[in-house]
């Protein structure tokens, strides 16, 4: 490398963190770099050690029990680590900002957005009025409306994109001459991601600071990166430029991590001859004045997979609560074999229980923390009696672990002894448990790393066929969609937009709405992703 | 057993309970007698004189009867009172905590108001009226202390069950067809129940002593009758000059307290799947 002192320079960093299971090793001998005006994307899975190097950097890891065995972090030449703590406070916010995932927690409730962000100005010696003006400008600025009345608002006012966008104009309130933004799309909608990811680069470019980008995401490194560096437990494993990695992986966990990204596969073909297990009329939710679904109706047929998809706020999963009848429905039918699911008496009620089953997006919240595998399992015999007779209850869930791939060893386990994954496919064995005939997957597969995304779609796609079930996949995530589902639903507002064959969606879609979704959508490879940009761009010009 | 070995303060302290229900059990039977002695010539004998028989080790109290002997009897009053009435309140207080938070209905909105009524009425006044007019027994006085401590149990059960009726595992039960009863017993009893014992055993001390302010209203447990708290009020106007009489059932109140305490807490640790490894791991890292 020829090129001047880096901006920020991370050398051969090690983190350990003290637990009460003996030390573990965070990071190992981790080195990276970023000039200015550059955008490295630091990749990697939950637990990958991804955010810690840049936690050392802003001085946020908790020592004890976080300890920094070795390494040097170089600001412009100078070693963070050697300072002291007062030091560092004058270039933390002022050189070096940070915006996180999840705006709302790092927002004090208690106060309002605009004076939030004149503190931080005023804190580093701003004068109080020049902060308040410079705190309207900075919110006109990231596409705040109405600038001087959003700056009296108090956090909650605001939408999950406006106060990622507040955070970020809050970062920006001192010029830093790098950002580091850990996930800082990850809780939002994909138009809101694109919007947000496109005022980051807008800015960036503007001052010509330096950003570093956390991501597990390969979309959110194909749409933004200059470099990008692989983290796998707590390793460096590949680094380079991103369309490089993408093209040419070199390391096999790079290899797997990008052959295991979604949306690459081959559509399905619909069949036709399947009938309507479910019809949905005219469905209809009201909360007090507020309409959440107006009126919906659609067919799920025997065998297949029916995606919803849909932004937050669409109404996509109150469909699934009311059909699963977790709330009560406001009006409408949903017919299942003729009877009316949504009208059904308790005791009916309870025998159809067995028929639709749910498989919900948390494995570690809908896992009851205090039962083992098997008693989760087993648990559904208990209720439905008739099902398998008690003393086979052992065996049969051996088979079931079995079944979604895992051995009898993780019977005696709990949920928090097992891997996100596993529990996933632990939910997916309990609702198998009863026999389905449908079952409803909330998210199923969103709180999933990539590759254990792809093993569950694999396996819900073995068991689809194995057993004849049929699925009703809502999800927020496109190119998942796009590999797993037959028929797609597009949500918005309470309403259909549109709905129709996956390959009708991907390719033909009618609707502006669902062509804007689609645009927004980040695509793994580099290459695709600058021509989507443009595309977007040319529509929004246009 | 193993996992009680593996944490040593609770051991100690489940060997402490142990000695101490003995003493209960078998204190009545074999030292009443003793106990209930009168010796004028051992007033206020002070502690620690062992040429005496090893019932005046711990001192007389002012009628001269031997201290430890009466600690002893005086443990199985004592003890069933409190057991009794922590027992009791935290039975009905949990159940009634457990209705009035899955209840969306009325149940949910007069079963709070019940703990508010309690509240807001003078305990002692309560315990006052209610032993005036029934006989103070061991039973009334049972009966008396359960009630003004269930508020505590069904605001904290109803608090507890508001939030994890919400948590998306009871969600997954609704949805397999679990019946009511089976929701909130087998899936939020058992998350609440930890934080309901951890009261509890803090709730011992509060009974104990709330028992002997009754005594000393004459309201109470009545000489010849005894209990701990009852020595420590007897006791009182002494403690100038005879601090023992005092001192050593009070102890006795601390220690029991402490022990249930340290016992409650290896509980709530053994108890929950998450927790457990701590002691399974030997307990050289404790904590």
């Amino acid at each position: 490398m020829a090129e001047a002192q880096p901006l920020l320079e991370v050398r051969n960093l090690s983190v350990t963190f003290d637990t009460a299971q003996g030390p573990v090793r965070a990071v190992r001998d981790v080195s990276w770099s970023v000039g200015r005006g550059e955008v490295l994307a630091i990749l990697g899975e939950s637990g990958s050690g991804k955010s810690v190097s840049s936690s050392a950097v802003l001085d946020l890891i908790d020592c004890p029990p976080g300890r920094i065995e070795s390494g040097q972090i170089l600001f412009e030449g100078r070693d963070l680590l050697g300072m002291s703590r007062a030091e560092r406070r004058t270039i933390n916010g002022r050189r070096i900002a940070m915006i996180f995932q999840d705006p709302l927690s790092h927002l004090n409730p208690v106060y309002a957005v605009g004076w939030q962000i004149e503190e931080t100005m005023v804190i580093h010696g701003t004068s109080r009025a020049e902060a308040r003006a410079e705190t309207l400008r900075l919110l006109a600025r990231v596409g705040i409306p109405d600038p001087a009345e959003a700056a009296a608002k108090y956090p909650h006012q605001f939408s999950g994109g406006q106060r990622q966008r507040l955070m970020i104009a809050m970062a920006l309130a001192l010029k830093p001459d790098l950002l580091i933004a850990d996930e800082p799309t990850t809780a939002l909608d994909v138009t809101v991601q694109a919007q947000i990811l496109a005022l980051i680069e807008e800015l960036q470019a503007e001052t010509g600071m330096g950003l570093v980008i956390i991501t597990h995401d390969l979309g959110v490194v194909a749409e933004m990166a200059d470099r990008v560096v692989v983290m796998n437990r707590g390793e460096i494993v590949e680094r380079g430029g991103a369309a490089e990695v993408y093209r040419n992986p070199q390391h096999p966990y790079t290899q797997r991590l990008i052959a295991a990204a979604p949306g690459q596969g081959a559509m399905r073909e619909t069949r036709q001859d399947a009938s309507p297990i479910l019809s949905l009329r005219h469905v209809s939710k009201r909360y007090g004045a507020f309409t959440a679904l107006h009126g919906i109706s659609y067919d799920l047929h025997e065998g297949e997979v029916l995606a919803i998809v849909g932004e937050s706020g669409s109404g996509k999963s109150t469909t699934a609560r009311l059909l699963l009848r977790l709330e009560e429905a406001s009006g409408g039918q949903a017919l299942y074999r003729g009877q009316d699911l949504l009208a059904m008496s308790p005791r009916d009620l309870h025998a159809l229980r067995r028929e639709i089953q749910m498989v919900f997006q948390d494995p570690t919240q809908s896992l009851n923390p205090r039962m083992t595998v098997y008693q989760l399992i087993s648990e559904a015999w208990a209720i439905h009696p008739g099902i398998v007779e008690r003393a086979r209850w052992r065996a049969r869930v051996a088979e079931l672990l079995a079944e979604v791939g895992l051995d009898d060893g993780y019977m005696s386990r709990y949920p928090h002894q097992i891997s996100g994954g596993q529990r996933q496919r632990v939910a997916i064995a309990r609702a198998l448990a009863l026999e389905p005939r449908i079952i409803v997957c909330d998210e199923a597969v969103s709180a999933l790393d990539v590759q254990v995304q792809a093993q569950v779609i694999r396996l819900l796609d073995r068991l689809k066929a194995s057993h004849g079930l049929s699925y009703i996949f809502i999800a927020h995530d496109l190119p998942v969609v796009r590999d797993f589902a037959d028929r797609v639903l597009v949500m918005r507002g309470g309403r259909i937009v549109e709905q129709g064959d996956v390959r009708q969606i991907f390719e033909m879609p009618r609707e502006e709405y669902t062509r804007n979704l689609l645009a927004a959508s980040l695509d793994p490879d580099p290459e695709v992703q600058a021509q989507r940009r443009a595309a977007r761009q040319a529509m929004e010009t246009a | 057993m193993r996992l009680l070995l593996a944490d040593k303060p609770a051991s100690c302290a489940a060997v402490f309970l142990i000695a101490m229900l003995l003493c209960a059990l078998l204190g009545p039977i074999l030292l009443e007698e003793v106990a209930s002695k009168q010796n004028l010539r051992g007033r206020n004998a002070p502690p620690f004189l062992f040429d005496q028989s090893w019932t005046m080790w711990l001192g007389g109290d002012q009628l001269g009867r031997p201290l430890l002997a009466r600690i002893i009897v005086a443990a199985a009053n004592t003890i069933a009172i409190a057991t009794g009435a922590v027992i009791a309140s935290m039975t009905i207080g949990t159940l009634l905590g457990l209705a009035a938070g899955w209840s969306r209905g009325r149940a949910g909105q007069l079963i709070p108001r019940i703990a508010d009524v309690i509240m807001s009425f003078p305990s002692l006044l309560l315990a006052v009226i209610v032993l005036y007019m029934l006989e103070p027994s061991v039973g009334n006085i049972i009966l008396v202390l359960a009630i003004t401590r269930i508020p505590v149990y069904l605001r904290t059960a109803r608090a507890e069950v508001l939030e994890i009726r919400e948590r998306m595992f009871v969600q997954a039960a609704t949805v397999m067809g679990a019946s009511t009863r089976r929701i909130v017993f087998r899936h939020i009893l058992p998350v609440i129940l930890p934080t309901l014992v951890t009261i509890a055993t803090l709730d011992f001390a509060f009974v104990m002593l709330a028992e002997s302010a009754l005594s000393f209203l004459g309201i109470g447990i009545q000489p010849p009758e005894v209990t701990w708290g009852l020595m420590v009020a007897q006791g009182r106007p002494y403690l100038v000059t005879a601090w023992w009489l005092s001192f050593w059932p009070g102890l006795a109140i601390i220690l029991t307290t402490l022990s249930l305490n340290l016992l409650s807490n290896w509980l709530r640790i053994a108890l929950d799947p998450v927790q457990r490894w701590r002691l399974e791991t030997g307990g050289k890292k404790n904590g």
